[in-house]
């Protein structure tokens, strides 16, 4: 089978979707002065916010158009317009970013018509530029919400300049997928940076959601590097940089809007992806690879070695959005590992490529039941899958969205030549850690007595 | 220890070496010596019996890093993982109160943990300064009310060959014949088997792998007395003159045990090995042999038909992954030909094979095995080794765990077969495991990834 099996349950257990919704709001967190507003009932932000402020460990920046009884029935488009206004005159923000939940797509509320009466009775606010993206969450997942509010931004920021000159021929874009982390994008700006080129991420959630303290006290609004006037920028810069299989259709309009010319990754990790990361900027640069990478390289070489006696014949259960699955499926691949249960919560794009019979649109009641099948001794997913791991008596791996049992791992940067190799060096140790021992074995000859106070002792965990 | 008592030590008329200038037990050369001393040699020959407290008395240099040694598996008692030593310091030196500190530390050791034993070793320091470790080992015996054993170690007696010699010296001196083995339990006497009684020596349980042995011996009826020294106990070391045969497992080092098992109470020994499925059934079938124990004999063979039936099918699944490839097996302790066998078990062609060890006897059962235009290695740096193994096209390199590294830098598959390693290779089901390393090793995808050229230039700059 070439591609996911569809999902076969109608109830779904565990799930290890996190909404589109929650995707396209959270895109938004990566641009300074930014509010993302979902448009629902109250309790789709508040949830949605509680799992960013305990996955970062930050507070979030996240508004409701609080839809009631009345307005889910008659029409919410006054709660949207009040929603913008209010935002506009306590914050004065430079984007707000509306995102749909189901309630709003099925209600079928009219972004665009509650955006230009928005726009007609509050002039006031026309400083404020408003992007609107479609994300219900009855689609999708995190990640394609995430990818949608991108594209979204492309098209309403970035203005068309086709054929127009390289006026920054330092400046490179990065669209940046829903996978990535803080620590991720500091990589990503980091090797740019080291090439003589300057990095312009969309979304720049490096900057916003790295978990640094601030001179500022409280920001109702995001923060961070990149702002809305950077982004209308974009089709002055030389190159674009495309990380995550999901950001191909924002990629594509960036592309068609502007004409730069772009080089698509997928997540950078395994070796040839990231090879291929460095061979680019190198190529756009014209600059070496520098010394740094190129002794980072050699270190994952040889952890590529030091692991392969634990790891080559691993076999690993993985549930998350895709690009993050892809890449570990890269990374693993690296190392002779073998997914033997791999669980998406959607649809996603670039999973054609992954020739997995035990490839799933599901949840991690499915992964539960294809790693037991498929005896997996290592699971990697998120902080959900503490009590599948513990069901499955395996060690878990941490990786993806939500983390909220896990200080830091919002921020562990997993790219590179150095993520991968800490990727590879944590995996082995967990499996490593549930080395099965020889079963202890006494002779049927050794006398009772003596050995009565000396319980056979259990040679699982040495 | 005296000059003629070592001398005496590697005088050993059982040794194929004895005959030969070049030894294992020749003199180490300054500047040009890798292995470890005798010291090492002795805890490690000792360290398995596990319910005994082994105390280092010297610096902490010697046990500091050498504690804890987790290749040997126990069953039960784990006194053998807890690391004692008199951490000899300066003004014990200088003040000479070395042996004061000893004779409390074998006094603490037994109020604290109970052992049924202890035993003492002596190091370089306090053997340099004098210290009479035996002396103490007595006069602490009569304080402490249980057998306190000193095995005169000084790593500068020798390699590591002699202190495993030392070690096998002591038990025969101190140990050996202070003890009649127990009766066996009625629920394991069967009235159509008459039991047998054996001695392995040199059986040291790395990774527990001699549990994929031992249920076989207990269903032929043969009863472990002791093995010297994998998942012992000192009462098991103190019966050994009780058994009828001594089965000599692999290694050359402890062959002092049974030739004095043999000379004092004249019992028979062999060398065999339980590495590979035609070197496993060779030993139970020889057990038959020694004790001219018709019954046993053709129970034996029904055994091993059975063994092999079940170890050939389970190992067709590994053999198309492996038949044919090429080895390069640098063995340190482990009889070079014994693990040989193993591999021609599984379809493996051994190309080039360490002899640094190996008598004029071993080599002709590995140009027997091998056939005349093998390559055999007499001690190699890690540069032959390289070289050999571009030389000979091998496709891995099995050697002990001080190798892996070269081998690993080299961008060369390598399977760790000291005792070091977390797996068991031992046994018909042991080869199991063998293959599914090796198999493991050999496929990765990860040789290919450290073989291909650096994706730029060499300035860096990529085309």
């Amino acid at each position: 089978m070439s591609e996911a099996r569809r999902r076969t349950k109608a109830l779904s257990v565990s799930p290890v979707k996190t909404s589109q919704t929650s995707g396209a709001a959270h895109a938004f967190m990566g641009i300074r002065g930014a509010t993302p507003l979902m448009h629902g009932s109250q309790g789709c932000t508040a949830f949605s916010k509680v799992f960013f402020v305990r996955h970062f460990r930050e507070p979030v920046p996240l508004q409701t158009t609080a839809m009631d009884q009345v307005s889910a029935v008659m029409g919410a488009d006054d709660n949207l317009v009040e929603a913008v206004r209010v935002i506009c005159e306590k914050h004065q923000p430079e984007l707000v970013g509306v995102v749909t939940t189901g309630l709003a797509e099925i209600q079928g509320s009219d972004l665009r018509s509650g955006l230009a009466r928005f726009r007609t009775e509050h002039p006031e606010c026309a400083d404020t530029a408003v992007v609107l993206v479609s994300s219900p969450d009855f689609s999708g997942c995190f990640q394609s919400g995430f990818a949608l509010a991108v594209a979204a931004m492309v098209q309403a920021l970035v203005p068309p300049t086709e054929g127009a000159e390289v006026a920054a021929p330092k400046r490179v874009n990065v669209l940046c997928g829903a996978g990535l982390t803080p620590g991720d994008l500091d990589f990503i700006s980091e090797s740019i940076e080291s090439f003589g080129l300057e990095p312009m991420l969309l979304p720049d959630l490096g900057t916003s959601l790295d978990g640094h303290l601030d001179d500022a006290l409280f920001s109702p609004l995001t923060t961070g590097r990149q702002s809305v006037a950077r982004v209308r920028q974009m089709g002055a810069s030389r190159a674009t940089l495309v990380v995550g299989e999901s950001m191909a259709v924002a990629a594509d309009l960036l592309k068609q809007r502007t004409g730069v010319v772009d080089h698509r990754f997928g997540h950078l990790l395994g070796l040839s992806e990231v090879d291929r990361w460095f061979q680019t900027l190198s190529r756009i640069s014209g600059q070496p690879v520098g010394a740094r990478w190129q002794r980072q390289r050699s270190q994952y070489l040889d952890a590529l070695l030091d692991t392969h006696f634990a790891l080559s014949t691993a076999r690993l259960a993985v549930a998350g959005d895709a690009d993050v699955l892809l890449g570990l499926n890269r990374l693993f691949a690296d190392v002779g590992s073998e997914v033997v249960a791999a669980v998406v919560p959607a649809r996603s794009p670039g999973l054609e490529g992954i020739r997995r019979h035990g490839l799933q649109v599901g949840d991690l009641e499915d992964l539960e039941s294809m790693a037991r099948s498929e005896r997996a001794q290592l699971l990697i997913t998120n902080s959900h899958g503490v009590e599948s791991a513990r069901r499955l008596d395996l060690p878990l791996l941490r990786c993806g969205f939500p983390l909220y049992d896990t200080l830091g791992g919002f921020r562990r940067c997993w790219l590179g030549y150095q993520g991968s190799q800490q990727a590879l060096f944590d995996a082995a140790n967990l499996v490593l850690a549930e080395h099965v021992e020889i079963g202890a074995y006494r002779s049927v000859y050794e006398p009772l007595g003596d050995s009565a106070s000396e319980p056979l002792a259990a040679q699982d965990r040495p | 220890m005296k000059a003629h008592e070592i001398a005496a030590l590697l005088d050993e008329p059982a040794c194929g070496h004895n005959k030969k200038s070049k030894s294992g037990c020749a003199k180490p050369k300054p500047g040009a010596t890798d292995g470890g001393c005798a010291f090492d040699g002795a805890q490690i020959a000792l360290l398995p019996v596990a319910d005994v407290a082994h105390i280092v008395h010297g610096p902490i240099a010697c046990a500091g890093s050498s504690w804890d040694n987790r290749g040997t598996r126990s069953s039960g008692a784990d006194l053998y993982r807890i690391g004692m030593t008199t951490d000899m310091n300066e003004p014990d030196i200088v003040m000479g109160r070395g042996e004061k500190r000893l004779f409390h530390a074998i006094k603490e050791a037994v109020q604290r943990y109970s052992p049924p034993a202890v035993f003492v070793y002596n190091t370089c320091v306090p053997a340099l300064i004098g210290d009479d470790v035996e002396a103490v080992c007595r006069a602490a015996q009569e304080c402490v009310g249980v057998p306190v054993v000193p095995i005169d170690a000084a790593g500068f007696y020798g390699t590591k060959n002699l202190g495993n010699r030392i070690a096998g010296d002591a038990m025969m001196r101190h140990v050996v014949g202070t003890r009649d083995p127990e009766p066996i339990p009625p629920a394991a006497e069967r009235p159509d088997i008459r039991v047998r009684s054996i001695n392995l020596i040199g059986e040291y349980n790395i990774a527990g792998e001699f549990w994929h042995v031992l249920p076989l011996l207990d269903e032929l009826g043969l009863r472990v007395l002791c093995t010297l020294s994998g998942d012992a106990r000192f009462r098991h070391v103190q019966t050994m003159h009780r058994a009828e045969v001594s089965m000599v497992v692999c290694s050359k080092a402890m062959l002092n045990v049974a030739r004095g098992l043999e000379e004092r109470y004249r019992i028979p020994w062999f060398e065999g090995s339980f590495y590979g499925i035609t070197d496993t059934s060779q030993a139970l079938r020889d057990f038959a042999v020694c004790l001219e124990d018709a019954d046993l004999a053709t129970r034996t063979e029904a055994l091993i038909a059975r063994e092999e039936a079940r170890a050939n099918a389970t190992l067709a699944r590994w053999r198309p992954q492996l038949e044919g490839k090429r080895v390069l097996l640098y063995t340190g302790g482990v009889k070079s030909w014994s693990v040989v066998s193993a591999l021609q078990d599984l379809g493996m062609q051994v190309v080039a094979t360490g002899t640094k060890k190996s008598t004029e006897e071993d080599k002709a059962r590995i140009r027997e095995l091998m056939g005349d235009d093998v390559k055999m290695l007499d001690g190699a740096s890690p540069k032959i080794l390289i070289e050999t193994i571009n030389e000979y096209g091998a496709d891995l390199l099995i050697a002990g765990g001080r190798n892996m590294y070269t081998a690993l830098k080299a961008r060369i598959p390598f399977l760790d077969i000291n005792q070091e390693r977390d797996f068991g290779y031992a046994g018909y089901s042991g080869m199991e495991e063998l293959a599914r390393q090796i198999a493991a090793t050999i496929n990765s995808p990860v040789w290919q990834r450290v073989r291909s050229p650096l994706p730029w230039g060499e300035d860096g700059v990529a085309a």
